[in-house]
């Protein structure tokens, strides 16, 4: 039985039940090893993915209840031809381990898709279910907020 | 790409001089130069250990594994110094287990004198080359030393290395090599050649003596340089171990006794192997591994299977273990690394025009919970040589215990080391490239890659452990006259090497002790004992190791006999510092300036402050809460800190921080429990840490004054110690309440 996916614009064919939460279709059945596992138990944020739009923590939601279009880190951009984020990110040298930056990158995008201009409250309510061990958060904030004015510049 | 899929016996002579530090470097060998583990690739060519030149650019080998903690950047920026290539021709891979990256850094952590003391003495030489063969097969990364012990090595291998291309184009042209120049990975003399075409004929070329660039030419080292890694880390493209991928590979899990080290009387896989789409259940003695055609399936199945646990041979919760803790302060004391003038005469004066204070502190069990959790991808190919994937610490070691594990000799076990999703010290033990091995073992010519579930992950780790540390003070006249500290804890040293290597170290424990003993305070009387308790619970290194524990005791204690004093605490400490360690003592006034601390007392707000030196480096930390309606908040943080030389100020800015960030998560919220020999803890809603809304805002000084004689300290780990006891004292400041026990959220109310 096999179930079809829309990710990052391409339809996608996974052989999978049903049951198996988006997290493990895209990793484990695909081969996008972008959108990471950190906990299973929506505790960390490190497998946000976004669908239609929302972030959503892809190790909660088994493949067979996927309605909408998926997007992955895969699909925000590449390492040459980076989204406005993902060049924020770069600019302020966020990352360290990196492990959980995929999560925050795809989290930062959905509210800077509702929210252009966020405040610093707005980004700790949106960000606060992403955990960083590294403890990154201050040039993440740094990088949404110059993120949000290179949006807005155009 | 670089390959180094063989082994040859070239050797070079840059790495005997690489260890002897100084300036200008003669060719001479040591006794067994360590071979070169590289070899020549279709498009690349390897020059040293260090160097591979490719078509179109330089491939830097890094000793050390890249954790998060930047050190790949770092080393390739030393590197690139001396070689003269642009930083965008600069790519960085790990290492393969080799003996040419043994980790010279380890000579700065093989004394038991105070660091503050030897940061002061010029570097014997001798006394590093004595060292050599001890830490020869040491290609472990731990103890900030990554950047230390590849300073002059790799500088040594980019020059070497521009050395051999300018005489293979000194040659060509028929020139002296020193009528040539390099820049931008490029040879010009009267004809201008590029790495790539002179590589060939460069690596037969033994360079003769080299001499280091002065500092004051430096393009990449001191400077905050763009990290190799970031572009793939912003982009999900970065390969960490669990991203391993292999054509045809299974997806396994493991579920190990969680009465730790206990053993598996049977098991029932039945209800496992029901399951649509597992394949196999393996027992492996302690535990079980379940393979499925996904992770999740393999998670799912493994718990399904039935097992009769054998029990631990640890006391049965966190209260028989205190107790157990707490009966070492009667054995003969392990340590008495620091006794100067007679405490205990001091003590006895009793309180004359001042105090006599004493008091208890405890902290608890802790786990690493890096973001990434535990894996290792193996594969036992038909030829009966093994290849495993595993972002780990100590690769030789890794290595040698697959070989010993599957009975196979340590030349047919191939080690990659992908860059890890944060280790901060748990990714030293080789179990689970182990426990791949074994999988693989069960299924030849499969590829199988095993996760561990974050329950795995937290309850099988290998903890910082719990301690109580007992500290008796005497102040007279406003001034501290004497401090007797005694902090009681099972060493992680004797623990982690009994397993690890097979025998406990001999000798006192630093480890115990550390962050107490030595810090740099004038008292008249300062004594510090450890005392080691007798619990075999696993135990591991964790970011900082025995200083996040001692640093908490002293720094707090410190700050009660400065309110005993009636005296400001940071004055306090600069009072007793000033004429002991001045670089250390600077830092309590940069951070006085940098926060605006004034000693007075702000209705709803409190500070902090507090001190360690630790792996070379001192770091002064100042920490504001405010008392809010929603709890307690982490407004405010102020670091000063001294390695001697910042390589990458951005870098160290970016540790210094991170570590702050771990040591107030640990502080705030972090305590492994157990109950009926289990760890109670099994993610992260139990074992929660520091998150955008609770961090606050950061401001860092990094000076470098510390660096004579050569001088440098550590990054990676000293900016957690001050943490915990920062926030204590701030929270005394806001409450009056003093904090003798970690975590604080249960004593104290925080905002979420």
């Amino acid at each position: 039985m096999s179930i079809t996916l829309q990710i990052n614009g391409k339809p996608h064919e996974v052989d999978l039940p049903g049951e198996v939460p988006l997290l493990w279709a895209l990793r484990d059945g695909l081969g996008m090893t972008g959108t990471k596992f950190g906990c299973g138990v929506a505790a960390c944020g490190a497998c946000t993915v976004l669908v239609d739009g929302e972030a959503v923590r892809s190790c909660q939601l088994p493949i067979g209840e996927v309605t909408g279009a998926i997007t992955t880190i895969e699909g925000l951009g590449q390492p040459g031809n980076l989204a406005p984020i993902q060049a924020a990110w770069v600019r302020h040298q966020v990352a360290q381990c990196g492990y959980c930056q995929s999560g925050q990158i795809m989290q930062a995008a959905a509210l800077l898709a509702a929210n252009p201009e966020p405040t610093d409250q707005d980004i700790d309510a949106a960000m606060q279910g992403n955990l960083c061990r590294c403890g990154t958060y201050p040039r993440i904030r740094a990088a949404i907020h110059e993120a949000a004015a290179m949006m807005k510049a155009g | 790409m670089a390959s180094w899929k063989t082994i040859t016996r070239r050797s070079f002579l840059v790495l005997g001089a690489a260890v002897a530090g100084g300036a200008a470097f003669g060719a001479w060998k040591i006794a067994e130069v360590p071979a070169n583990p590289l070899v020549p690739g279709p498009d690349s060519v390897p020059l040293n250990p260090w160097v591979i030149i490719n078509a179109d650019g330089v491939t830097v080998i890094a000793p050390r594994a890249e954790m998060g903690q930047g050190i790949s950047t770092t080393l390739a920026a030393l590197v690139a110094e001396e070689l003269d290539v642009d930083w965008q021709q600069v790519r960085v891979l790990h290492g393969p287990p080799a003996q040419a990256y043994f980790n010279a850094g380890f000579v700065d952590r093989m004394s038991n004198e105070p660091d503050f003391i030897v940061s002061q003495r010029p570097k014997s030489h001798n006394a590093i080359l004595a060292a050599v063969p001890k830490i020869l097969s040491l290609q472990m990364t731990g103890g900030s030393t990554g950047a230390i012990g590849g300073f002059v090595q790799m500088r040594l291998a980019g020059a070497g290395a521009r050395e051999a291309l300018k005489a293979a184009a000194a040659k060509r042209l028929g020139v002296a090599p020193d009528t040539l120049k390099t820049e931008g990975g490029k040879v010009i003399g009267e004809k201008t050649f590029t790495y790539a075409e002179l590589a060939a004929e460069a690596a037969d070329l033994v360079p003769g003596d080299v001499t280091l660039r002065d500092p004051s030419t430096w393009r990449y080292v001191g400077k905050a340089m763009p990290r190799l890694d970031m572009v793939a880390k912003s982009t999900g493209t970065e390969v960490f171990g669990i991203d391993t991928w292999l054509p045809g590979m299974k997806f396994a899990t493991v579920r190990m006794n969680p009465r730790r080290g206990g053993a598996m009387k049977g098991f029932d896989p039945a209800p496992a192997l029901a399951m649509p789409g597992v394949a196999q259940v393996i027992g492996l003695g302690s535990g079980i591994a379940v393979v499925a055609d996904n992770t999740w399936t393999a998670m799912q199945a493994a718990e399904a299977v039935k097992i009769d646990w054998a029990e631990a041979d640890y006391p049965a919760d966190t209260e028989a273990m205190m107790t157990r803790i707490e009966a070492a302060f009667a054995t003969r004391p392990d340590s008495r690394m620091r006794d100067d003038g007679d405490v205990e005469a001091e003590l006895a004066k009793g309180p004359v025009s001042g105090a006599v204070i004493e008091a208890e502190y405890r902290v608890p069990f802790l786990a690493h919970a890096a973001m990434e959790p535990l894996n290792a991808t193996a594969w036992l190919k038909e030829d009966g040589s093994l290849e495993v994937w595993c972002g780990c610490q100590a690769p030789i070691m890794t290595r040698d215990a697959c070989a010993a594990a599957l009975r196979i000799d340590a030349e047919k076990v191939t080690l990659h080391v992908p860059v890890m999703g944060g280790g901060f010290g748990g990714r030293t033990d080789p179990v689970p490239a182990v426990l791949a091995a074994r999988v693989a073992a069960a299924m030849p010519g499969t590829p199988v890659k095993v996760t561990w579930s974050r329950e795995e992950d937290l309850t099988q780790d290998y903890y910082r452990p719990a301690a109580i540390a007992r500290l008796s003070g005497r102040i007279e006249g406003g001034k501290a006259t004497a401090l007797w500290g005694r902090t009681a804890t099972p060493s992680v040293t004797r623990n982690a090497l009994a397993r690890l290597v097979g025998f406990a170290p001999p000798g006192p424990d630093r480890g115990s002790v550390e962050g107490g003993f030595d810090q740099p305070y004038g008292l008249p009387n300062y004594r510090y004992d450890g005392h080691v308790a007798d619990l075999t619970v696993q135990l591991g290194f964790w970011r900082s190791v025995g200083n996040s524990m001692n640093a908490f005791f002293l720094e707090s204690f410190i700050d009660e006999m400065a309110h005993a004093a009636g005296a400001d605490p940071l004055a306090f400490r600069l009072d007793l510092m000033r004429d002991t360690h001045a670089p250390s003592a600077q830092l309590l006034e940069n951070v006085r300036e940098m926060s605006g601390w004034d000693g007075l007392k702000r209705p709803g707000y409190g500070r902090g402050v507090a001190f360690c030196y630790s792996f070379g480096t001192p770091v002064a930390e100042v920490l504001e809460v405010q008392q809010t309606d929603a709890g307690i908040r982490l407004t405010r943080a102020w670091i000063a800190c001294d390695p001697g030389l910042a390589m990458d100020p951005g870098i160290v800015e970016a540790q210094m921080t991170g570590a702050m960030v771990y040591g107030l998560s640990a502080a705030v919220h972090g305590a492994i429990t157990f109950a009926d020999q289990q760890v109670v803890e099994r993610n992260f809603p139990d074992y929660d840490a520091l998150r955008m809304p609770t961090t606050p805002a950061f401001e860092v000084a990094i000076l470098q004054n510390n660096g004579s004689f050569g001088h440098i300290g550590g990054v990676g780990e000293p900016g957690t110690p001050p943490a915990a006891p920062a926030l204590a004292n701030a929270l005394y400041d806001l409450t009056g309440i003093r904090a003798r026990e970690l975590p604080l959220n249960r004593q104290f109310s925080f905002a979420g």
